[in-house]
């Protein structure tokens, strides 16, 4: 099983490698991917060296092109695809079939895996894009629970990557539109989520409130844990109740299921969080190996360690975390 | 030179859980209305059963023979087995066009070789990639709701300069609650506390979906099951000249519980040169057109030139 580990930057990628990621995903400087938040990510001239301290260390590096190309930009996406292809990238996360066609005919020796930003949630979907255009892995939403996600392991014409841990989408990913209705900006679009510009933090007389684009997404009284205003995790009123409508603001970890995971099939796990600290990717990507090394020596002996959960709690949204989608009562 | 014949209008699948009696009711009085193509089909929850998948079908051939085109939708959200049988059979029905909301309906269709329409929640951006589908089997795209007017028309000049787009129809989403987002989750049955194995089919409660609010009283988003709405209305019955001028053929529009007849009715009048209200006394809800002037989906853009 293969541990993908996210990198933000140079200094994150190194971290990741340095604690044992087999594979790091990393994105450019642009709304060619959904990590395209101020300060991140690579450019033409530094992904060079990121590639070659990365297969010093024996990882593999990934690049993240997965958002949709519109008439206007499509050639940033075909710029990228080239991009990769120069500077030995191992593979492309794609979601777009307009790119997907570009980089299976300029590039038909380059990996290609489908984004999770494509939606391909059942094996009907999956074959398409194999068929078409011969991707070799997908990467799949955090909407399948566990009996579905083995499911679909066993009929599956491609390798199947899962989230194992971080910021936890609950919608299908890549049909979303609940940022753009209230910013205007989206992840298939512009790469983000509910955008850094739109927020407002107010402290007010009944609490401190968080607004995207002026619509109040949360209150909090003091001493509570104030969290980012992604939509999907705010406080609003349904009937006469106020509550977290959507979903809790926790993270994914799945660190419980990793032999289940592993029994099933799952090729790998990716680890979600580009956009933060080289710490932070160190914490984690230490916690993983880990336990996939572990899991590795004695599958029967396996048990997940008290330390590695502590690790994980304290780097977790609102300092919890949640089995998501795969664990059944969850739906 | 000859005239632009008028637009169409299609009347899409009802997205809310309504009985069998409504929903019979309901395509009995819209048969009589000028809609000249009707979406058919569950595309929100496979557990919903008033009616089954050959209901649906048997429900089109019935419809079909009063001069409207009839199109079966398929879910969106597609992850069960079970969902994939429906879909198969969906896709062999022998002889109706399908609407594939998933890339799963797409795959089955191309195999197939059948004429398909691609539904609002495919990912499609640019031209390519329309280009790509069409040569696999659609006829007509429903383009993605949070398209504005300018990169629509982009698409549709980069369609053109491909070559190919006199080949398929394009239909805009211009009426209703806008579908923004679909999950594994039941958001209904979380605000009554149910499991979703457990529902109860609560939703059948909401013809019109469960309003969701901000903590200071704005309706912001609408709870439909495992699909989230906009709280807002879309209605872009102002700007029909600006699509058709782009080279739409089709406008879609969302069922409602109520006040369908005026609203069809209106649509028609419009598109057909005639004097009409913005009909906003029959709107649901606030209106709201922002996706479509390249602003937040919710934000409402007074027209330019009041319909003539």
């Amino acid at each position: 099983m293969e541990l993908v580990a996210p990198a933000g930057n140079l200094p994150s990628l190194k971290a990741a490698a340095d604690n044992g990621a087999d594979a790091v995903y990393i994105g450019l400087r642009n709304e060619t991917n959904a990590r395209h938040f101020p300060g991140l990510n690579f450019t033409e001239e530094n992904i060079g060296k990121a590639v070659y301290y990365a297969h010093v260390a024996g990882t593999r590096v990934f690049l993240a092109l997965n958002t949709y190309a519109q008439p206007q930009s499509l050639i940033r996406w075909q710029r990228a695809v080239d991009i990769a292809a120069d500077a030995g990238l191992d593979a492309l996360i794609i979601a777009d079939i307009g790119v997907m066609e570009y980089a299976a005919q300029r590039h038909p020796h380059l990996a290609m895996h489908l984004s999770v930003q494509a939606s391909a949630t059942n094996w009907r979907a999956l074959s398409f894009y194999q068929r078409e255009f011969g991707i070799r892995r997908a990467v799949l939403p955090r909407v399948l629970s566990l009996v579905q996600v083995k499911q679909l392991v066993e009929k599956a014409p491609v390798d199947l990557e899962v989230f194992g841990f971080g910021s936890l989408c609950i919608m299908a990913e890549g049909r979303c539109h609940l940022s753009s209705y209230a910013t205007g900006k989206s992840p298939n679009l512009y790469g983000a989520c509910s955008p850094a510009d739109a927020v407002r933090w107010q402290q007010k007389d009944d609490g401190l409130e968080s607004r995207l684009n002026d619509v109040l997404i949360d209150r909090f009284q003091a001493g509570e844990n104030a969290g980012y205003p992604t939509i999907c995790k705010g406080r609003f009123r349904v009937g006469n109740t106020v509550y977290n409508a959507l979903e809790e603001p926790a993270s994914l970890n799945t660190l419980d299921l990793l032999p289940e995971l592993a029994r099933a099939g799952i090729k790998a796990i990716k680890l979600e969080g580009r956009q933060r600290s080289p710490a932070y990717v160190a914490q984690i990507t230490h916690v993983w190996r880990s336990a996939i090394d572990e899991l590795q020596k004695s599958a029967a002996g396996f048990k997940v360690r008290s330390e590695w959960m502590a690790a994980l709690d304290a780097l977790s949204e609102g300092a919890r975390t949640t089995l998501g989608a795969y664990h059944r009562p969850w739906q | 030179m000859t005239e632009t014949p008028p637009m169409k209008i299609s009347l899409g699948p009802v997205v809310y859980y309504w009985q069998r009696e409504m929903l019979l009711d309901f395509y009995e009085q819209m048969i009589r209305l000028p809609v000249d193509v009707i979406y058919l089909g569950e595309t929100v929850c496979s557990k919903r059963r008033a009616l089954r998948t050959a209901d649906w079908i048997g429900l089109a051939r019935h419809l079909a023979v009063n001069g409207k085109q009839i199109v079966l939708s398929t879910l969106t959200l597609i992850e069960a087995e079970s969902e994939i049988s429906t879909l198969t059979r969906l896709c062999n029905n022998g002889e109706l066009l399908v609407e594939a909301n998933d890339m799963a309906a797409v795959q089955l269709l191309a195999e197939k070789h059948l004429p398909f329409v691609v539904g609002p929640a495919i990912n499609i951006y640019n031209a390519h990639a329309l280009r790509y589908l069409h040569e696999r089997g659609m006829t007509r795209w429903v383009a993605p709701l949070e398209l504005s007017g300018e990169i629509l028309g982009n698409i549709l000049r980069q369609a053109a300069e491909l070559g190919f787009a006199d080949k398929i129809e394009v239909e805009i989403f211009s009426f209703g609650r806008m579908p923004l987002a679909h999950s594994a989750r039941c958001f209904t049955a979380r605000a009554h506390n149910l499991p979703k194995d457990d529902c109860g089919f609560v939703c059948v409660n909401y013809p019109d979906g469960l309003p969701m609010h901000t903590q200071e009283g704005q309706r912001f988003l609408t709870l439909n099951g495992i699909q989230t709405q906009s709280g807002d209305v879309l209605n872009l019955l102002s700007v029909w000249r600006d699509m058709q001028a782009l080279g739409v053929k089709i406008m879609r529009i969302s069922p409602q519980s109520r006040h369908m007849r005026e609203i069809v009715q209106g649509f028609h009048a419009s598109l057909h040169g005639e004097a009409v209200s913005d009909l906003e006394s029959f709107l649901d809800g606030a209106a709201c057109n922002g996706y479509w002037y390249g602003e937040a989906g919710m934000v409402h853009v007074p027209a330019a030139h009041t319909p003539a």
